[in-house]
């Protein structure tokens, strides 16, 4: 019992990734990669509303009748995203800037919704909680990982700190300008799906 | 004052184009087109629904939620934009709703034909984020309604090229583990690419 809880935690990190591998909220994701301190944020808002989410629909989830399901799932999670979005206007004023109408449209991303009508309506709050929160930081990873590419490549920065010298002071590092725009992170995200397929194609059967 | 309207109406369709520079819609912009003519069908409803929920998300957001809108009713200091999320989202599915409840009673040969996709629309980030772009930026009411059109024809647009080009694709050797969305991907990026040229106009 004990492992199988634990497999709702980790399987949608690694095995069974919403990006990679379900190919989920994708959506409102991207635009946020080009610099990982947004990325973050981001991913940590999506971790907690998620994880909320998922739990509160569990708890309530005998007492809604499936006819209005959609609607209730939507509120909750609009509810969420309402309180996560003013939070972050609150305390990282200047990433909210940066974030603009991403954080908002949390809730149209599949994930939520698609764990909601998939795991939360029938299963009981703790192990919603924990498959909320795993899927939560499998599309964080892959956020990250697309993030740290994009500002390390893009402007030879990490967080906003200069890791590569660039050429214009000094330094060696050219910066790719492409990485910061838009389409290199449909390449990214192209080659990401590529590498987990056949990973998982080598035999790896979930 | 047309020339107003129409750079943004351009603006809207090429150069900030919903699905190829905002990733907006992605997940049924990759899922619905695999076939140019379920594309265009979709890309119809889309266009549709956006030309609708952006002007009026605008009046609610203008005459209701605004800080200070509510001063009709003799409550001017009520700020309510908080409640703006789960306001049009609400108001999106109520009109996705109704609309397929007026197409299937007048005009079912569409109704047939868009039917399936409507439900679809919902959820699509294109439609909300519309309508949050259109917040962010204050837009008129009469700026709303090119506004809604405009985005809503650019990912029609995008989906459809989109489509054609997988049709194409079906004769192409590509690469184990690539094969599926992976490719995808990379096709969008590339047209993403050829998109961002319209970004130096100046209108």
């Amino acid at each position: 019992m004990a492992s199988s809880t634990a497999k709702i935690f980790t399987d949608p990190i690694f095995r069974n990734n919403p990006i990679a591998v379900q190919v989920l909220g994708i959506c409102s994701s991207l635009a946020v990669t080009s610099n990982l301190k947004t990325t973050m944020v981001m991913a940590l808002a999506v971790v907690v509303v998620l994880g909320l989410s998922n739990f509160s629909l569990s708890i309530i989830r005998n007492y809604i009748p499936s006819s209005i399901r959609i609607i209730v799932e939507m509120t909750i999670i609009a509810s969420l995203v309402i309180i996560a979005d003013q939070f972050i206007k609150a305390y990282f004023f200047e990433i909210s800037k940066q974030l603009s109408v991403f954080v908002g449209l949390i809730i149209t991303n599949c994930i939520l919704m698609g764990r909601a009508e998939a795991f939360a309506i029938k299963n009981p709050p703790f192990q919603s909680l924990l498959d909320g929160l795993g899927n939560g930081a499998g599309y964080g990873l892959v956020l990250i990982v697309v993030g740290t590419i994009r500002e390390l490549v893009g402007a030879g920065k990490l967080l906003g700190i200069q890791v590569l010298p660039l050429a214009t002071d000094g330094g060696w590092y050219t910066p790719n300008g492409l990485f910061l725009l838009a389409p290199s992170a449909f390449f990214l995200i192209g080659l990401i799906i590529w590498g987990v397929q056949l990973i998982i194609a080598k035999g790896v059967k979930a | 004052m047309i020339e107003i309207y129409l750079s943004l109406l351009v603006k809207s369709i090429f150069v900030e184009n919903m699905a190829l520079a905002f990733f907006l819609g992605m997940c049924t912009f990759l899922a619905v087109s695999k076939q140019v003519e379920t594309a265009t069908g979709l890309g119809i409803a889309v266009i549709a629904v956006q030309t609708i929920t952006v002007p009026v998300n605008n009046l609610i957001y203008q005459h209701v939620l605004k800080d200070g809108a509510l001063a009709w009713a003799g409550l001017s200091d009520v700020d309510l934009t908080f409640l703006g999320l789960v306001t049009y989202i609400g108001i999106i599915a109520a009109i996705v709703q109704v609309l397929e409840m007026g197409l299937d009673r007048f005009v079912p040969k569409l109704y047939n034909a868009l039917g399936i996709f409507l439900p679809l629309i919902t959820v699509n980030c294109a439609i909300l984020g519309g309508t949050l772009f259109m917040v962010q930026r204050d837009y008129t009411f009469g700026e709303s309604v090119v506004y809604g059109f405009g985005s809503g024809a650019g990912w029609a647009l995008a989906i459809i090229a989109m489509a054609g080009i997988r049709e194409k694709m079906k004769y192409a050797d590509v690469p184990k583990g690539l094969d599926n969305l992976g490719i995808v991907f990379v096709i969008a990026g590339i047209m993403a690419i050829s998109f961002m040229l319209f970004s130096g106009i100046q209108l």
